[in-house]
């Protein structure tokens, strides 16, 4: 069990691309830390400092009581699950999860205790000797798992485990990662770029952009009061609806439309989740529908209020029609950001 | 199911054609064996015939055991053991050297490794018989002529092996070598334990080429052993059928059994290894 500290950590590559800016952050002992962003982020970069498989270009990463920046990954008393698994192909299941205990000259018997017990963890007792290639995508990740449980380390890392499974599997094997992390209170930290991963597996999530930190918080406080533009459209599917305002004499108007308040006159983005405005005959947004799609537990209508494109999302049971409607916002369910930084106001 | 077949012409001739290759194939190897079972006077009054003698078994003692030479040294069997030790120490070697070489340059971020690499790669224009010369002044000074180390180590640096087996290495996910990385294996381990169990079919299919490739040497062999006792079956072979002088007649009998016998090694090889010959350079399992 570790607390891990990052204090101004960054990474630059040889050809001068920063992966990573400046970083500084915590993950207390037990908790289950996702970092989450798009693409070429920084996050993968982040973890892999993390793990000891990248340099440190300046900064200083703490495991433990230990500076670890220029500690060999392998004596980090890590454990990381890839994202393509990485086991090794021609050994068998067990051999595959004992291996790191092989390399730390545990003795034999030790070893096949420590698998064993991991294996029943897993549910993989029945495939010891298979080989990877005879395993389904599922049990290979729970191999993978097992590889990193058996040494009892640290602190967890996870690669995008989930990317390479279908998406009912996906579903299954996030609970069963969370619920084994609950289990053996190890810190974990797990990058995604998926954020309904990160929003069900995470204690807190760090979302991640452009190489900068964008917010750190618990799942709720992203999705609620996201920190900035990014946040508030890469957290949530639908994303939150962002529209031109206008702050002036305390008031915040979208188009005709009084929605908040605030006390400069300034122009604003006005964040507002799909599920916030509510169809209500009596509101005072008029929004024209131009299409509904249909998700069974419910619907989306994607319109336009006063020439800006929104979305709202109703439960099954309310009944929808294309053309224009009537809704009102939830109260207290509107984010303000700066127009030029994006940020939260 | 059952189609019934329509018989149709050009499978006839698909058949002859195949036939005909095989025939082509199989023919030269029924003479050898022809020859080899009648005696030396049958054949050299009548030439390769289809008619098979019962001169078999004397030809073949013979072939194995009677040496030629001062020292007689030189029998079949001796022959067979140096080829042995020649196919084998050249096909190890340069698996060996080549498997280190390109670890080095594909796991190790060596300065100029990719200028290294092509240098090897351009040896592949400078086969033996450019640089054979200086090898032998090497080998000559190094006092290595007649020794198997002779014969086996200059060969054995391969740029065609190191070749094969970066791209081979280049192909093996950078997710594995992390895994090991985190497992507390380091480069020896990581080598011993991972890349030589991954690379067994690329490893069979370079033994294949390797071993016949050795096994064929006959100008390297030529050069270095002067010792009868050190001769192999390509060189030897061509020693009997030499002496075709005053009343002597060419031992026809056991030269063409010795041909034989010299073709079996890497034909069992390749039955051997057959499947993972196929295997190694066409599919891998990473």
């Amino acid at each position: 069990m570790a607390q891990v500290t990052l204090n101004n950590v960054r990474k630059v590559y040889p050809n001068g691309f920063e992966a990573v800016k400046p970083a500084s952050f915590a993950i207390n002992d037990g908790e289950f830390v996702v970092l989450v962003g798009p693409s070429g982020c920084g996050k993968s970069t982040m973890l892999r400092m993390i793990a000891g498989l990248e340099d440190i270009s300046s900064g200083e990463l703490n495991i433990g009581d230990r500076v670890v920046n220029d500690v060999d990954p392998a004596d980090r008393d890590i454990a990381m699950v890839f994202q393509n698994y990485a086991l090794y192909p021609h050994m068998t299941v067990a051999k595959n999860i004992g291996y790191g205990l092989k390399n730390r000259k545990i003795p034999a018997d030790q070893i096949a205790a420590k698998v064993q017990e991991a294996a029943t963890m897993l549910n993989l007792t029945e495939y010891l000797d298979r080989k990877p290639s005879q395993l389904s995508g599922g049990q290979r990740q729970r191999v993978a798992m097992g590889r990193a449980i058996v040494r009892d380390p640290s602190l967890f890392l996870f690669d995008e485990p989930l990317s390479n499974l279908d998406a009912k599997l996906r579903n299954q094997m996030r609970i069963e990662i969370k619920a084994l992390q609950r289990r053996l209170g190890v810190t974990s930290v797990y990058v995604t770029h998926d954020q309904v991963e990160a929003m069900t597996m995470a204690d807190r999530i760090i979302v991640m952009n452009g190489g900068v930190i964008e917010q750190i918080g618990t799942p709720s406080e992203v999705y609620h009061s996201p920190a900035s533009t990014f946040v508030a459209s890469f957290m949530g599917a639908p994303p939150m609806n962002l529209l031109n305002g206008h702050a002036a004499g305390g008031r915040v108007r979208v188009g005709d439309h009084d929605l908040h308040h605030h006390d400069q006159d300034r122009p604003l983005t006005v964040g507002i989740r799909p599920e916030d405005i509510v169809p209500d005959t009596t509101g005072p947004l008029q929004i024209n529908v131009s299409l509904i799609e249909e998700l069974g537990a419910h619907r989306l209508l994607h319109g336009t209020l006063q020439d800006q494109a929104i979305t709202i999302h109703v439960g099954k049971d309310h009944p929808v029609t294309t053309g224009p409607i009537y809704a009102a916002v939830k109260p207290n369910a509107v984010s303000l950001f700066d127009v030029e930084s994006g940020m939260r106001l | 199911m059952t189609v019934s077949k329509r018989f149709r012409w050009s499978a006839v001739l698909d058949h002859s054609i195949l036939i005909m290759g095989a025939l082509l194939m199989i023919l030269p190897v029924v003479m050898l064996l022809q020859m080899a079972s009648t005696t030396d006077v049958h054949t050299m009054k009548n030439g390769p015939g289809l008619v098979f003698g019962d001169q078999l078994p004397l030809n073949f003692q013979k072939a194995m055991f009677k040496a030629d030479g001062f020292t007689g040294a030189n029998t079949g069997v001796r022959m067979l053991y140096n080829s042995m030790i020649l196919g084998f120490g050249f096909a190890i070697g340069k698996i060996v050297v080549g498997m280190m070489a390109a670890y080095a340059i594909v796991y190790f971020r060596l300065r100029f490794a990719t200028l290294a690499f092509w240098v090897i790669f351009t040896t592949l224009l400078l086969p033996l018989e450019v640089r054979i010369l200086p090898s032998y002044e090497i080998v000559q000074k190094l006092g290595m002529l007649n020794t198997y180390q002779g014969l086996i180590i200059p060969l054995i640096a391969s740029a065609t092996a190191t070749f094969f087996f970066r791209q081979f290495f280049r192909a093996i996910p950078e997710e594995l070598v992390e895994a090991a990385r985190i497992d507390g294996a380091g480069p020896i381990k990581f080598f011993v334990d991972i890349l030589v169990p991954l690379s067994r079919t690329m490893i069979a299919a370079m033994f294949i080429i390797m071993f016949i490739y050795g096994w064929n040497q006959y100008l390297w062999p030529t050069m270095i052993t002067t010792d009868e006792g050190m001769y192999t079956l390509v060189r030897g072979i061509k020693q009997i059928t030499q002496v075709n002088e005053g009343t002597n007649l060419p031992e026809y009998g056991r030269s063409n059994l010795l041909s034989i016998i010299a073709i079996l090694p890497p034909v069992l090889i390749v039955i051997f290894f057959q499947r993972w010959f196929v295997k190694g350079l066409t599919e891998s399992d990473k």
